[in-house]
């Protein structure tokens, strides 16, 4: 029995996950669920996601050792360089394969919520490519924040629906995605960015974010001592950790100070699924606050609620001006800008450094910065 | 029982707890005016199921402070006959003790919108242990197999949602929703509700020629927001009374 297997029940990790929908979107799940059963055994999906991935994505993604960092942080580190898929971040591995089964199930319409941009940028990309519709849902704050993304979505074609309500960030835009889906089932499939969410999404999106860790088991000579990724939702982490979770690596997410839901959060139910939320003591939902947009959430994938509660993987959180600093000595170090939601996993290596010396530091870069620019001015 | 007989048509009016200060006796304006029982949403942060007037519903009442300890005491000052009924989420509906407080506090039921058949089963035997029914919902995508099962478990009443959608006032009531009442009224004894986009009297005298009674939610809260006191709304519920 595998660590990260399939889940029980009805999308049971331990005692979390679930389906905590409306009757009226119970239908619509059994119907995803039933899909992705059936496509993720069949020969024939299988290798149509694999030409795309591999045509289309650009993968496999190489991993790149940082030398000069390496050097000046006394390890060996190595970045997997889901930078570079196409798009720009790792979010393309889960959209083409949703996108597909969206296809495969005769939808027209994928709706999507994105944070950062990055993966609405992903669903926006895969719906051209495949001839179908896409509305993404986003909160208006970081319409303003994220504006290079929009414009791309825009240009691919993707309607953007701006969301007002609440904290007006990426909680939000998954809120109404939601009853948009609940509008709309007959025609629209509802493309979920992360692991989470009603079953079967969390462990679909693990699966479809499983090629990085898959990939980088066997790009790796021996197996790491240590394996790092950035956590919002968690998809990245929960991809590579597939590849490691067996192994004797040490796994880490790390979380944005002001959205780590795994730290600070509590048990509770949200966007479907039931994990460690950000929640007051009146048990309403509260606001991340990050500067990355990607990380800005008050919940985390049931799965790693699951790995944190057995001890698999350990959860650190880091603030905001590490990461900046993270963003600009990656730069400057090995002429890479990341996103600062991949930042917060380098500003925790780099922190940690001392405690890490000799040791080979897998991380996985999953997203590129050319979208924050304006962060930094 | 929150309904005991079916021989007259029923009538349950909806308020946001806390949306305003006061807010306890649009509660007693409608069990005057012919509600046989009032729905009080407990709001939450996250209304997954609500359209925009039941958001910003619950966007002003957590704004004014309102918290479950709030809602309770504000009820407790207050006398009606009528049932009442909790709607909430499940994130709060999961806290511990939360069916007991809703119980001391004289609630005689519990709808939780994101809590499907499949996950409700804590919820309704934390709602029965103490003394509380658990109110579920159908919709009309719902699968003949759930059909039966929804309405087998059911206590209180069926809340039958008319709509695949949201919450929130429509020019028309689908027609979807007569069907599903009949339905669901030819698989249990106890009163099938109509709710979601019930908006006027006209819509819910058409609902009641299947169903056995209608839920009314957002038509109130827009007037309520608008600045409709009270009587007002009172009067409103008890034009829907007289056309049903």
């Amino acid at each position: 029995m595998t660590i990260m297997s399939e889940p029980a029940g009805l999308g049971r990790f331990g005692e979390y996950g679930g389906r905590f929908v409306p009757e009226s979107l119970v239908p619509a799940c059994e119907q995803v669920e039933a899909a992705f059963r059936e496509a993720w055994v069949d020969a024939g999906f299988r290798a149509e996601l694999h030409e795309l991935l591999t045509v289309y994505a650009g993968r496999p993604t190489p991993i790149t050792p940082a030398r000069r960092l390496s050097a000046e942080l006394g390890l060996t580190l190595l970045l997997k360089r889901e930078d570079l898929a196409h798009t720009g971040s790792h979010k393309i591995n889960n959209v083409l394969g949703q996108a597909l089964l969206a296809r495969r199930m005769g939808k027209r319409r994928l709706l999507a919520e994105t944070g950062a941009g990055q993966h609405g940028v992903a669903a926006a990309t895969a719906s051209a490519l495949l001839g179908l519709e896409c509305v993404v849902y986003m909160g208006e704050r970081d319409v303003a924040r994220q504006a290079p993304n929009v414009r791309r979505m825009r240009m691919l074609g993707a309607r953007i629906v701006p969301v007002g309500t609440g904290s007006r960030t990426l909680k939000d835009a998954t809120n109404e995605a939601l009853r948009g889906w609940v509008a709309d089932t007959a025609e629209a499939y509802y493309c979920i960015g992360s692991v989470m969410g009603p079953h079967p999404y969390p462990w679909m999106v693990r699966e479809f974010q499983s090629v990085i860790g898959t990939e980088a088991r066997a790009q790796v000579e021996t197996v790491p001592d240590l394996v790092v990724a950035c956590v919002g939702g968690g998809s990245n982490a929960a991809g590579t950790f597939t590849g490691f979770a067996d192994t004797t690596a040490r796994l880490v997410g790390v979380e944005a100070a002001g959205g780590a839901a795994m730290t600070n959060g509590t048990p509770g139910v949200l966007h479907g699924y039931h994990s460690m939320v950000l929640q007051d003591e009146n048990g309403q939902i509260t606001e991340a606050e990050s500067i990355a947009a990607g990380l800005d959430y008050p919940g985390i994938g049931p799965e790693h609620a699951h790995l944190g509660a057995i001890g698999r993987v350990g959860y650190a959180t880091v603030g905001d001006a590490e990461v900046v600093e993270a963003v600009h000595r990656l730069a400057r170090t090995e002429g890479i800008i990341p996103a600062l939601e991949s930042a917060h996993a380098l500003a925790w290596i780099i922190r940690e450094a001392g405690e890490l010396a000799g040791q080979t530091v897998l991380m996985t870069l999953s997203g590129r910065g050319d979208k924050d620019m304006e962060m930094f001015e | 029982m929150i309904f005991t007989d079916k021989s007259t048509k029923k009538l349950v009016p909806y308020v946001t707890g806390g949306i305003v200060d006061g807010w306890a006796d649009y509660v007693c304006a409608f069990a005057d005016n012919g509600a046989d029982a009032i729905e009080i949403g407990l709001p939450f942060s996250d209304p997954m199921l609500d359209g925009p007037t039941i958001q910003e519903a619950s966007d002003r009442a957590l704004a004014n402070g309102t918290t479950l300890d709030g809602i309770l005491r504000d009820l407790s000052k207050i006398s009606v006959e009528v049932p009442l009924i909790v709607m909430t989420y499940a994130n709060l509906a999961v806290r511990a003790g939360f069916c007991d407080r809703l119980a001391e506090a004289g609630i005689r039921g519990l709808i939780v919108p994101d809590a499907p058949l499949d996950e409700v089963g804590p919820i309704r035997d934390a709602a029965n242990a103490a003394g509380l029914d658990l109110i579920p919902l159908a919709a009309p995508s719902t699968t003949a197999d759930r059909r039966r099962e929804i309405t087998a478990s059911a206590q209180g009443f069926v809340y039958a949602v008319t709509v695949l959608g949201t919450t929130g006032e429509r020019d028309a009531l689908d027609p979807a929703a007569n069907a599903l009442a009949s339905s669901l009224r030819a698989l249990t004894d106890l009163p099938v509700l109509l709710g979601f986009g019930v908006s006027t009297p006209e819509h819910a005298a058409a609902a009641v020629r299947d169903a056995d009674g209608v839920v009314v939610a957002s038509a109130l809260m827009r007037r309520l927001m608008d600045g409709a006191g009270p009587d007002a709304l009172g009067a409103v519920v008890g034009n829907i009374r007289k056309a049903i």
